[in-house]
């Protein structure tokens, strides 16, 4: 079962870096950070990569695998022959800081900019009373280990550094829809409105529905079927959406 | 003087997990500029691979629930080692704790009359732990991140910065507590992605680091857990207590090698799995202690009564707590009577519909669809023992989660010891993350609102040697005196690999003295080649270097496990010694203290051969009357002496 590996692995920094030639063991059932720890301990002690979990509960370790936006720490070995060239590659969507590192700090911009749950006033802790059909919806979406490849992949800011100031990505546009249909969330009495806010300040209009996003969440949360499309569905009465009005024509035709 | 990168705040928190950001919430809500230091990105703590929920007697499920139950069970569970007193905090504030995260939007699973469901787990006597599927530390963390969140956002409304009052210093590690005298001054670190050294003063630190798993080789814990809140204190002169308690989960994943220790959450026996051996007989019945025999069932039909019926029905010895469990399945393995790849089975396919399995246990079906083409619908998982949990740790006033002897300094969680005792029961961490968590920020913004304007110093010479310190591995071929000519650096990561195996082998979960005597003298070859570590490359984002100035607190943390370990001659929770297999009364009220040899927290002044490490015994506080009174005398006469009972 053991055998050699050809990987190829980018390193280098802001300024600029390549592809870098690795051969490596590779053992039975072993997933591809398996091999970058091995890389790390016999062959590049320096090798940057963050992980944590290794169990697919954190969403540290993303990057792309020939290409794809992966977790290495579900990415089988035996997905690829023995003779298959491996490529890991950082990221494409943020800047790198160093190898397979690179600056997620436009998530973290901008989950501060949706608006946090707002507590329904004259419910003390203790009182909140919710059915569990009711929270489900939210809870799909809160499943969310915030790897971030949905941010990754999507091609409305993968390869339009300028749309990342009006645009906060399917993560973020996700967050806003779990908030909207949390059975409790006060925003409309104090005057927010959660959909307004996607079109308006969030930039839901970008999307253009390809599912980019569906496809590579390791958790398997519908993003775009679930939370992007309601959320657009129930911006419309207020926005007009051309897709969305496209949509509506197409799949209500009797 | 070394150049670093400073900064002043009121409050700093080690640790962004569950009871860290918890702190981080109280420290910020009673005024204090507060700091959070997390090792890894925010929101990636290890707190987020909890599983089945916390543990809360909100009596939601069972309305016979309440405080004094939980804090009986936390007792027991715990072999009566616990700090009472934060058993009882512990047991007493854990709902208001569970129902305040539903106000920062927090949404756990619900009963049918819209509360918050609560299912069965090892050693609690009802249905306690709130929970969302499998995946409530995810919960829990994100909930606490998005209230941080919701404070910096009204920060920004009030000051027009998110970071005026509360700021994230995401990847950057701690590696000492500095201190003014007696009293805590601030923190040192580096940055994890520039590689530049840092200095936050500070008149109050709060550890929340968490476990030491990652000085095993078959640890549930992720890369993170190296023991650096545990050394820290150490290091700044605070005394650790219980730390030759462990707890091996029962249940991790044996199968494939590469994803060996993964947790697989207690909740499937809790929701109705089982345990059997290649024989196919399910072998808990065998093992029921005497201590627990009037509460367990002594047949399977009863055992499988009692999911519909607890009132009539015994529970299934399945839901023992985890250290009974374990030593179970490890005795079972040892009998060859174990699976193909060294476990046991653990079966809820003939137990639950496949839609309901899904349902309850949805990161469960993944985790071994994804790693181990397992299908649990279908077929039962192998699993197997897994070092998943430190129930030793910082030494701390109970009410106050202060560190006894270092004004200033605080702890909370998995790094501060006494809450759980000998053993943990499944559920009682996210709820002392909560609870402890709380209480630290809270007391620490007390302390630091009583200084007023005198705050301790930051004194340079202190930066300095740290600073050395931690830039040491670079240079370690170079200039290290120690190193005989020709001889080459030590590589870290074959380092952390022998310290793992070591500690599995020598100090796991079955424990013999000469065994240990081994251990601590590889311990001490060990130690002595880290000094030697070194690494390649520069200092930005180097994982090598980071894992060189870990070592010094895995190896720390190590011995003090082996120490107390081999002091211990009698078997209580997460401690089993095969040459001591019994419970000793006498031992009961001890707690082994382990305290820094060299007072001065200079490590490189010890003498190697001798270790690092001193321990002294320190018998616990008499339990309050009342709280002895929720017991019946005979059950407290197999963990109290006769003397102690004396009215």
């Amino acid at each position: 079962m053991t055998y050699t590996a050809h990987f190829k692995v980018w390193r280098g920094d802001a300024d600029g870096g390549d592809l870098n030639d690795y051969q490596v063991e590779v053992n039975e059932g072993e997933v591809v950070l398996d091999i970058i720890h091995r890389l790390q301990a016999t062959q590049a002690s320096d090798l940057a990569v963050r992980w944590n979990c290794k169990a697919g509960k954190c969403g540290s370790c993303s990057a792309e695998i020939n290409g794809r936006p992966s977790l290495l720490c579900m990415t089988r070995m035996s997905v690829f022959t023995a003779d298959e060239t491996v490529t890991v590659t950082p990221m494409r969507a943020f800047p790198v800081i160093r190898d397979l590192v690179t600056d997620v700090s436009f998530n973290y911009a901008k989950a501060r900019e949706v608006p946090a749950f707002v507590p329904p006033a004259g419910l003390k802790p203790g009182e909140y009373r919710m059915q569990q059909q009711d929270v489900e919806r939210s809870q799909e979406f809160r499943k969310c280990i915030e790897c971030f490849l949905c941010q990754d992949t999507c091609h409305v800011v993968r390869d339009h550094e300028e749309n990342k100031i009006a645009f906060s990505g399917p993560r973020f546009l996700m967050r806003i829809a779990e908030l909207d249909m949390h059975p409790l969330d006060a925003a409309a009495e104090e005057g927010l409105d959660r959909k307004v806010s996607a079109q308006d300040d969030h930039g839901l209009g970008y999307c253009n529905i390809t599912k980019c996003c569906t496809e590579v969440c390791p958790e398997h949360i519908k993003i775009t079927d679930n939370a992007l499309i309601p959320l657009k569905e129930r911006a419309v009465d207020r926005k007009y959406d051309p897709l969305v009005w496209l949509g509506n024509k197409i799949l209500r035709r009797p | 003087m070394t150049q670093v990168e400073r900064h002043t705040y009121d409050v700093v928190v080690v640790g962004a997990g569950g009871a860290g950001l918890r702190a981080a919430i109280e420290a910020r809500e009673q005024g204090m500029r507060t700091a959070v230091i997390c090792k890894s990105l925010f929101g990636k703590a290890h707190t987020v691979m909890a599983e089945g929920g916390i543990a809360a007697s909100m009596g939601n499920a069972n309305s016979n629930d309440n405080w004094e139950v939980h804090f009986r069970d936390t007792m027991r569970g715990g072999k009566f080692l616990n700090q009472w007193r934060m058993a009882e905090l512990h047991a007493r504030e854990a709902p208001d704790r569970v129902w305040e995260l539903e106000t920062w939007g927090a949404l756990f699973d619900r009963t049918k009359d819209g509360r918050i469901s609560q299912r069965n787990f090892g050693g609690h006597e009802y249905p306690r732990l709130a929970h969302v599927g499998d995946r409530t530390g995810l919960e829990l963390i994100r909930t606490l991140q998005q209230k941080i969140v919701s404070l910096q956002q009204e920060d920004f409304a009030e000051f027009g910065d998110y970071e005026a009052r509360l700021k994230v210093f995401q990847e950057c590690t701690v590696t000492r507590v500095l201190k003014d005298g007696p009293a805590v001054s601030g923190v040192f670190g580096y940055i994890r992605e520039s590689g530049r050294l840092f200095v936050i003063e500070s008149p109050a630190v709060v550890l929340a680091t968490g476990g030491i798993g990652k000085s095993f080789k078959v640890t549930s814990n992720s890369w993170e857990y190296t023991g650096d809140g545990h050394a820290l204190a150490l290091l700044a002169g605070a005394p650790l207590i219980n730390m030759e308690f462990i707890q091996f989960h029962p249940t991790g994943m044996v199968w494939p090698p590469s994803v060996k220790g993964i947790l697989v959450t207690e909740s499937v026996r809790g929701d109705g799995g089982v345990l059997r051996n290649s024989d196919g007989k399910r072998f808990m019945f065998d093992y029921i202690p005497d201590v627990f025999k009037e509460k367990y069932a002594q047949s399977e039909q009863e055992a499988d009564g009692w999911y519909a019926d607890p009132a009539t029905f015994r529970r299934p010895p399945e839901l023992l707590p985890r250290d009974e469990v374990a030593r179970a399945i490890n005795s079972e393995v040892k009998a060859g009577r174990g699976t193909p790849h060294g476990g046991v089975f653990l079966d809820v396919s003939t137990r639950l519909p496949a839609e309901e399995i899904k349902r309850r246990l949805p990161s469960m079906h993944h985790q071994f669809k994804e790693l181990a083409d397992v299908d649990i619908t279908a077929e039962p998982m192998e699993v197997g023992p897994t070092c998943h949990y430190m129930m030793g740790g910082v030494d701390v006033e109970p009410d106050t989660a202060a560190a006894r002897g270092v004004p200033g300094l605080y702890a909370a969680g998995e790094v501060a010891g006494g809450m759980h005792g000998s053993n943990r029961l499944g559920g009682n961490s996210l709820s002392d993350l909560l609870v402890f968590g709380r209480r630290a920020g809270l007391h620490a913004s007390e302390y630091v609102a009583a200084l007023g304007t005198g705050r301790p110093a930051v004194p340079e010479d202190q930066i300095d040697s740290a600073a050395a310190e931690a830039l040491r591995p670079f240079s370690a071929e170079a200039s290290d005196p120690d190193l005989p000519q020709g001889q080459v650096a030590e590589n870290p990561y074959t380092l952390h690999q022998e310290l793992q195996q070591a500690m599995n082998d020598l100090v796991g979960i079955i424990r013999r003295a000469p065994e240990m005597e081994e251990a601590l003298s590889r311990l001490t070859d060990l130690r002595m080649r880290s000094r030697r570590a070194g690494v390649e490359g520069h200092r930005q984002f180097n994982p090598g270097w980071h894992l060189a100035i870990d070592l010094r607190n895995m190896l720390l943390v190590s011995e003090c496990v082996a120490r107390a370990a081999l002091e211990r001659t009698e078997s209580r929770g997460g401690h089993t010694r095969e040459d001591h297999p019994g419970m000793d009364r006498t031992w009961r009220k001890v707690n082994l203290v382990c305290e820094l040899s060299d007072p001065s927290g200079g490590l490189a002044d010890t003498d190697p051969e001798r270790g690092q490490v001193t321990l002294r015994r320190r018998d616990m506080d008499p339990m309050r009357d009342d709280l002895l009174a929720l017991f019946e005398k005979e059950e407290l006469l197999k963990y109290l002496t006769d003397e102690e009972l004396a009215p």
